[in-house]
Parts: C-alpha cells; structure tokens; sequence
C-alpha cells in the first residue's frame, strides 16, 4: 500500500490505530500510513484472548526490521479475538492494512476521546 | 605539544582555532561554567616514553606466578589449555581488534561472517538450533539465562537452583536476584553421589505451581561430575518452567549435550576454547537455545542475508530484541560483548576440529584418572561416586589441609580449589583437582605424591 | 562458483580428515573415552565443526579479516564510540604470561602485581573522573551502567527507602532505560528542551521521594554539556535522588573537568572509548564505575585493599556481591593502565581539548552542507540532522552508504532518537587536521551527489566487498547458522 490509503468508514486515533465498531465490539489494525513508515513488519505480538486492556496502553507490539512500535487500545475492554494468520504472515499488515486486523475488543468502557473520523484523521498526516 | 598519539601540533591548533571562528580554545567551552574547570593538573603518574612504561608494566607482570610457572590444577570454570600459536596471529589483526560493533555490514563483512560462524560452532557443540553473539562471562551468562528463562515463562519469577551450581556463579546471580525480585529455591544434591536429587527439584516444581521460570542445572557440577539430564526437560515442562542447563563445552565432546535432552536455554563459560586464563576476564560467555525462544534470547546475533546483487552476505539481525530499539523492554542491556574472545575460539575450534577437541577433552579427562588412579593406592577418594570429566573433588585426611599446601608452596604447585571456602555443607578438605592436556605426567605424579604423603597420618 | 568465495563459510571449505592441529603426546595411559565415560552418557553425534588443515584456517580468517573497515585502516567516525586509535604496546603487555596466564582464584599471594596494578588503576580513574572510589569489575558499559544502579538501589535500601524510579532524557543511549529496567526500576521519560539539553523544568516536575536517581550523559548525545548540571544535582539531591552520569562521553571531559567536581555521584567509564582499549568488533570492553564516599560501601565484591604495599581482597558486608565471574576484563585493565601511563597529566590535559577542537574543526568545514538540530559550540561530536536527504529521496543510510565508498566509516545513524535522520559524528583526537579536511570533503562531494546524481547515492556502497546488504530479508527469513542440511 501507498501510505495514503484512508477509507470513510472508520474511525482513527492519532497513535495511527484504525478501529471498526460493531455493536460493543471494536476491530483494532494500523493504518496505512503507520506500516508505511514502519517499513517491512516481521513480526507481531498479540494480545492473549482473555485479556483485559485499558484504553490508551498497549494491545499489541510490531516489530519492523529495525523499529518497534506498540499499538494501543482505543477503549478498556476484553481482548475477544487475535488475527492469527499474523502469526506466519506479519507482512500481511504492509500489504493490506485495513484488511489485516490485529485484534477484537469487547467493550466496557467509553471509546477514547481522541478517535477521528477519516478527514480529521487526513489533516493530522 | 604533541603527543606520540595526538597529531596535532599548536601551529595547526591555533589555525583550527581560527577555522571554527574562536580566539581561544576557551571560547568553545563557553558552556562549561568556569568554576567547574580543571584548575590544576591531573594527578597521575608523568606521562612515559614506551620504553619506561614498559619496564613499569612488566614490573607488575613479574610479580604475578602465573600458570606459566606454577603447576596449577585450579579450576571450578576456568583451566589451563595450550592455545596454538596461530589463534593469536589472526586475534592481534587490526582488521579484528581495531573495528567495532558490525552496525554497517557492507564494511563488516569479515566479523559479521566470523561471528555467524562461531553461532554455528557454538550450537553445534550445545545441540541447540542458535546461539548469540557471546556474553561477558559464564557467572552473567547464567544471569541472563535466569533473565531469559523468565521472559520464557510470562515474567515467573522462582527460579529452582542446583546446591552443586559454580558457587561463584550462584553468588553473581544473587547479586540481581533482589532488583528482579527472585527468589531461588535450593535442590540439594544426593549425598552418594552428589548428584542432583531429582526428588528435590519435583517437590520445588510441584509445591510452587505457577511459580517456577526454571530448574537450574550444571553438568559437570561443581563437584566435576556429569549430571544426568534424562527426564529433566519433561519435568520442567510439566511445571511449565524451563530447563537450564550450564555445560561446560569442551566436555560436551565426550558427552551428549544439554540440547540433546531438551534444555531450552544453555550457557556458560567457552574460554577454554581459544582464550587464556587472563585472571578469568576476558572471557567468554555463551548461550545457546531454540528458534521457539528466539524473541527472548539476549543479545547480538547475526543473520545470513544477500546483498544487493545477489551475493551471499551476513548482517545484524533480530535487532528488536535489543536495547538500541526496545530500551526498557529490551531482553537484555547487553551492547557490547565479548567480540574478540569470539575470534579467538572461531579460531581455536577451527583448528581443533570435532577430532582435535576431542582429543583435548580425552586428554583432560585422562589425566584426571590417572591422577584418581594415583590418589586411591594412598587411600584418597573422591568426595563422590560418580562420573568425572576434568576436574574431580577429592577428600582429604582431616588436617591435612595445612601440610598439603606449606609442600605445595615449596614445590611451586596449585593442587586446586578448596571446595568448602567457597561452598556451605561440603567437608573442609574437600579440594576440586582439575587436569588439563597441559600437565605432564610429572605435573600429576608431584600432584598425587603431595597430596598422598601430606595427607597421610600426621 | 568456485572463484566467487564470497562468504563462504569454514564449513563449506571443510575436508573430513583433516585437521589443523596436531596429536598431543600421550605420556600416561591411554584407556579410550569409553573407559572414562559410561555408554549412557557419551555424546553420539558429534558436532559439525570445520576440518581444516592450519594454513586454510589462517587464510580463512585473513581473508576475513580484509573485509572489515578498522581504526588501523581510516577514519571511524562513529559518535559516541571513541573510535581513537589504539596503541600496540598495549597488546604487548597485556600479552605477558604474568597477566595472561593468571587464574582467577590464585591466592592473592601469587597475584600481586594484577592487584597492584588494578588498585592502581582504580585510583588513577577515580583522580580523572573526580570521584571516590572505583570498582572494575563491570565487562562493558551497559554492565557498568547496571552495576551503578544496583548500588544506587543499596544505598537506598540501606536507608530503609525502596525507590523504584529512574528518570532517563529521551536522548539517552538505549543501554540506559535497558539497564534501568533489568536493575527494576520503572524508567520515567525527561523531555529535551529546545537547545538539545536536558528540560531541567521537566525533570523538576518529575522528582520525588520515590526517584532512586536521575541518568545522565554530559556531554550530552548531541555533544552540548549539560550547563545546567550543578542545578541539576542539586535538584536531584534535594528529594534524595541520585546523579548518574553515563561516561560514554567521557573523552571530552579528559583534563578539562571532572565528573565528581560537578555533582555527580556515580558514574560509569567505557575503557574501551576513553582509554583506547580494542573495540575488537564488538568487546570485550570494560566498564567501571566510580562512585562518590557515600556509595563507596556498597561496591561489587571482592576489593582490592592495599596495607603498606601488601594487596588482599576484601568481601565487605555492604557490598552488592559480585556482579562478574572473576575481577572483571582485567587484560583490558592492563591496557587501560599502560595508557594513563602513557599520557601523564601533560597528555592527558590535551585529550579533551583536542577532541572537542577536531569536533568544531570539522563541524565548521561542513556546516554549510548540513546543518545540526541543535547549535554549538559542541563538545567532542556533533549530531547532523539529515531531514534535507529527504527531498532528494534519500535518507541518513544512504548518504552513510556512500561515504564508505570514500575509505571511511559511517558515522552513528539513527541516534539519538530526538534528532530526525541523525548522523553523530565524533572524530576524536587521535585523528590529524589531514584526516579531518579529507573527510569534510568527502561529505561534501556526497552531498554533492544527493544533489546532483540520488539514485547513485540510493544505491550506494558501489566501492566495498558487497553492495547494499538485505537486513528485511534478514529479518524475515532469519538463518542464524550455517544450514548443514
């Protein structure tokens, strides 16, 4: 991808997260620009299912050949899903980034604050 | 004024000077407050020609009786080998010793392959899939096992020690255990054999369930004897901890080695293969472990990649574990490592070959024998049943410790470490011999006829 | 193809039956490993080491060995590493088999001049770097670093306070909050101010009661000392936190101040940057701390005392324990101590001077191509911010890439973080005004190139052993030894 690429539909933080919401469960992956700037993406920690996470720490770790970049949670919750095909794939991530999700949250708290729609979310790049 | 490492002279100062724009020196420490300046020269030692610090050094050389001039059966990790003299041909290039840290590859070629190289030999001789680049010694390579074994496990911090550790690598690891909040769990050994008791490491495992990151062992112990691992590995993995096992890697050529059954991290101290005793630094630490564990492994570790027209190339990789882009959730600190050291067991190993290392460790553990075989027509046996590989911890008579070293010091001899200065629960007179390839048959006979007359009745 | 050796390994040059060393004599009685070790234990596959006759081993590794850019050979610019040169009498002395072949626990009898010497040693470092009390032991930097706060975090607890607290600038070497963290410490983050200094308003906010100490290098990693330093200690002493100093720097303090006389209560040395002991691609370095008296009890174990001339080891109750196997690098100590001998206080008043002009020097020569982030005058290097490759498609590697076509080293890239497209250049004072100016024009003419021909930049190196090294495909497909099968 291009590290332009912005679809309507979603919702953006500044850390570079996008997150689908379906209900009360939020889809987190990066955007386009993030693993633009990243570069090639080897490897990607995720979360554990089961686990609780707070709204602004981390949810998942990337790892590019020579940086590392956390990804964190838009809202408190309970991680419900991974995306294991990240397992042998990280670089899925480089080549779709809105269609390689990272992990699915249960909500049971508020969405931050600071989440965009994709025109605020282009202004800010 | 000049000095013989500093080119510049003041004329060339002084137009310096006026190239960056300034009058004076001073005018570029402007940011140093005046008051915190040096007022008064350094006090040390007047600078000396090469001639005369020479003679000053070897002053201190000279009052040292090192192992060049005292038979020395000294060990408990560190021994004596012959080093062939072309190890230090290629170790005191400046193409090796004069470069740094591999960071670019394309100008780095030669260490980064030799450092790939050596990975190699190391899991090789572990029976492991990887190794790193080398850590600083085998008491901080069994720190950072601990520190792995930890990551290996979702942060455990209870660690089940073998009593018949290296004490002074037992010491080293309790130095970080409280800023990690460890704690350590002792597994004696059984009193025949002074093997690990296996019973003892299960009841640590099964009444701290969750607890344990890994059962620590080291073989040879540091009683000298082989430990059996069969089994261990199925033990930890029952407890969901790891196995760690410290090996000595030159009698890991006689012996299947810790990766044959299943240890998940194993490390140690590899100086014997290529580097001097030195006062035990520069050493040579090692860790060796699986792919599975790659995320948690510590340190430098080299990859084989292609260049840009397609030839083979060697690089840095698996940098995301490392502190220059993880910091604070780095697997280890570590930057710097043994480098050279690693040079020179590359060396040593590729002489040697599997048949040569062999034959060093056939050699070590044959004279230990020999001298076993000595010691037992006086009556002297080992502290306990079991199988030795080059050092061996031999009771002596009681009080004999004050005869057998006032003969040792006249003879010019080291008959080896008093176990029980540097170990709770082991007899006085409990001394750990360790043979070499470099003894002579005179070394050992002096050995066993010292330790036989002075330890018989008084 | 045979003619292309191109990284081919010691094993791919392996001939079974051969060997580079000899049969050792048997002088006693040869029983046979089986003898000696029961069938259970015996190892059954023997590892896939190289068999090589002596001469392929030394080719080998001389061939090897020409593939390396070295001190010896150029220019090694890199910042923060002191690539200075390395002087060879050095290797000599530390080669003696009065030090070589020493064990580590001889009685100290049998060891005195090791110990003379490192007592030595320790004073002359603790008279450079203006602190009290010096502990070898430490094997580099990082390992020093750690020591360091491991006696901090004792002194604390001596005091009956747990403080769990290390404040780091985010300029900071990655050893740093990597160390803080393995000591366990939680690593709290101090911004930079905008002259590339220590905020020293947001370390204020910063401080408390729970602050064990507060990391610093002076100068700092864009090569500013830190002005504000005596303010700082002083802040930091208020709430009883520690002043570390990260001595990786160090060079350009040598003879001008020192790091006691500015506040600092600990720090730690690299001898392998200021005191020219090998870098050897990688270590063995060493890295001592000095602490000032009231941190002094809590030094690693055992230490070297001298009574009228007699050395003996003493294990003090206070002490953290040992933090090394045995003393520490002690050849590299040998090294260290040979060159303060060398220099004296006339050679070494001239050390930093020295190295903070060449900085300068060259910093003028090339400014007009490239500027800093952060303004001068520097101290011993100074950080170049690459932003402008950007526009001409490139970035800092590249332009790395390319210098090292020119016989010389890259200077540090990427570091520190808070500098875009960082290149840290430090030429030391080892170096001569010949060296200087050549490089200043080597890194104009590659600019030059940027300008006028990127996509020969992009592509760079064109002049060394390999082109452009694939590190994503190394990371990705990861081949860490040698693939027998």
């Amino acid at each position: 991808m291009s590290g332009s690429n912005v679809p309507e539909d979603l919702k953006y933080a500044p850390s570079h997260e996008w997150v689908r919401i379906d209900g009360d469960v939020a889809t987190v992956g990066i955007t386009d620009h993030a693993q633009h700037e990243l570069g090639d993406i080897v490897f990607v920690e995720l979360p554990e299912v089961g686990q609780k996470v707070e709204q602004g720490k981390g949810l998942a770790v990337i790892e590019a050949v020579k940086t590392v970049a956390d990804v964190y949670a838009p809202a408190d919750g309970e991680v419900v899903e991974v995306n294991a095909a990240l397992a042998d794939e990280a670089g899925s991530i480089n080549a779709d980034a809105y269609g390689s999700w990272i992990a699915k949250i249960k909500l049971s708290g508020p969405l931050s604050t600071e989440l965009v729609d994709a025109a605020g979310y282009k202004a800010m790049l | 004024m000049s000095h013989r490492f500093i080119p510049l002279t003041s004329v060339e100062e002084k137009e310096m000077l006026q190239a960056s724009g300034v009058e004076r020196f001073e005018d570029l420490i402007q940011a140093i407050p005046q008051h915190l300046r040096l007022a008064r020269p350094l006090d040390v030692p007047p600078a000396m020609s090469e001639m005369a610090l020479s003679r000053e050094v070897r002053r201190l050389a000279q009052k040292n009786k090192g192992l060049s001039e005292l038979v020395s059966f000294l060990g408990m990790g560190w021994s004596k080998h012959f080093i062939p003299a072309a190890v230090d041909t290629i170790v005191s290039r400046s193409e090796f010793t004069t470069a740094y840290t591999p960071y670019q590859a394309e100008a780095s070629q030669g260490s980064l392959q030799q450092i790939f190289e050596y990975q190699t030999m190391v899991a090789e001789i572990a029976g492991c899939e990887v190794s790193n680049a080398s850590l600083y010694d085998g008491a901080t390579a069994l720190v950072e096992g601990l520190i792995m074994a930890s990551a290996c496990t979702k942060n455990r911090k209870g660690f089940a020690l073998a009593s018949s550790l290296n004490p002074r690598y037992r010491e080293v690891a309790q130095t970080y255990s409280s800023s990690n909040g460890w704690t350590f769990h002792d597994v004696a050994w059984t009193s025949g054999e002074g093997a690990l008791d296996r019973k003892a490491a299960e009841k640590v495992l099964t009444e701290n369930v969750g607890k344990i990151a890994a059962l620590v062992v080291q073989t040879p112990n540091t009683f000298g004897l082989l430990e059996d691992l069969e089994g261990l590995a199925d033990l930890c993995k029952a407890a969901g901890a790891v196995l760690l096992v410290v090996s000595d890697p030159l009698s890991n050529l006689l012996v299947d080695p810790p990766g044959v059954f299943g240890a998940d991290i194993v490390v140690g101290e590899m100086h014997a293969l290529g580097v001097p005793t030195s006062l035990g630094g520069p050493a040579l630490g090692y860790l060796a472990t699986w792919k599975k564990h790659l995320r948690q492994m510590p340190g430098r570790v080299v990859g084989r990649t292609l260049d840009a027209e397609g030839k083979r190339a060697y690089c840095l990789t698996a940098q995301t574990r490392e502190q220059h882009i993880r910091r604070e959730k780095a697997t280890s600190n570590i930057c710097s490592n043994q480098g050279l050291m690693t040079v020179a067991a590359s060396v040593y190993m590729a002489l040697q070959g599997p048949k040569g290392l062999e034959e060093v460790a056939e050699q070590c553990a044959t004279r230990l024998a020999y001298v076993r075989n000595g010691l037992a027509k006086a009556g002297i046996k080992p502290l306990f049943a079991g199988v030795p590989f080059q050092e061996q911890a031999f009771r002596l008579p009681a009080g004999s410790r004050a005869r057998v070293e006032a003969a040792c010091r006249t003879a010019g001899l080291l008959p080896g470490v008093w176990l029980s200065d540097l170990m709770p629960n082991v007899p006085t007179e409990t001394i750990l011999v360790c043979t070499s390839e470099t003894h002579t048959k005179q070394d050992l006979d002096l050995l066993v006829s010292i330790l036989s007359s002075a330890g018989g009745a008084a | 193809m045979l003619h292309d050796d191109t990284g081919r390994t010691l094993f791919e040059k392996s001939h079974p039956g051969q060997r580079g060393t000899g049969e050792i004599e048997w002088d006693v009685p040869r029983g046979g490993i089986d003898s000696l070790i029961p069938a259970k234990f015996r190892r059954k596959k023997a590892p896939r080491l190289p068999e090589l006759s002596e001469g392929e081993v030394v080719r080998h590794f001389t061939n090897l060995s020409s593939k390396n850019h070295h001190i010896d050979k150029g220019f090694y610019p890199l910042g923060s590493c002191t690539m200075k040169y390395n002087p060879k009498v050095h290797e000599t002395l530390a080669r003696l088999a009065g030090f070589a072949s020493l064990h580590p626990l001889q009685p100290a009898d049998t060891i005195q001049g090791a110990l003379e010497l490192m007592w030595r040693l320790e004073h002359m470092l603790a008279e450079i770097s203006g602190m009290d009390a010096v502990s070898l032991q430490p094997a580099a930097g990082a390992h020093g670093e750690l020591t360091a706060l491991l006696v901090v975090r004792a002194y604390h607890l001596s005091r009956g306070e747990d403080r769990r607290k290390v404040l780091i600038p985010d300029s900071a070497h990655g050893t740093n909050p990597a160390s803080a963290a393995i000591a366990g410490f939680e690593c709290v983050t101090i911004k930079s101010a905008p002259d590339g200094r220590v905020d020293v308003e947001d370390l204020k906010s910063k401080l408390s009661s729970d602050v064990a100490a507060f990391m610093m290098t002076n100068p700092n990693t864009v090569g500013l000392f830190e002005t504000r330093v005596e303010e700082i200690c002083a802040a930091c002493h208020s709430v009883g936190a520690q002043v570390y100093m990260d001595g990786a720097n160090l060079n350009a303090l040598v003879g001008i101040t020192r790091p006691g006389d500015l506040g600092f209560d600990v720090m730690h040395f690299n001898l392998h940057k200021t005191f020219t002991t090998p870098h050897g691609g990688g270590g063995p370095g060493c890295g001592p701390i000095g602490v000032k008296s009231h941190l002094s009890a809590f030094l690693p174990s055992p230490r070297v005392e001298n009574r009228d001339g007699k050395f003996t080891l003493a294990k003090p109750s206070t002490s953290i324990g040992p933090v090394h196997g045995a003393f520490g690098n002690f050849l590299i100590m040998v090294r260290a101590y040979a060159y303060i001998l060398a220099m004296g206080p006339s050679g070494l008043a001239q050390v930093g001077r020295t190295a903070v002009l060449n900085a300068n020097y060259l910093h003028q020569k090339i400014k007009a191509g490239m500027a800093c982030k952060y303004d001068g005058p520097y101290m011993h290097e100074f950080v170049l911010d690459g932003s402008i490759l950007k526009t001409m498609g490139l970035h800092t590697s590249d332009f790395a890439k390319r210098l090292m076509d020119f016989g010389v080293y890259a200077p540090t890239i990427y570091f520190p973080l808070i500098v875009p497209e960082a290149m840290m250049i430090e030429p030391t004072e080892t170096e001569s005004r010949e060296t200087l100016d050549r490089f200043a024009e080597i890194f104009l003419e590659v600019l030059r190139e940027c300008k006028d021909d990127p996509e020969l930049v992009h592509t760079a190196p064109h002049n060394l052993p390999l082109k452009r090294v694939d590190d994503v495909k190394a990371a990705k497909d990861l081949v860490l030894t040698h693939p027998f099968d």
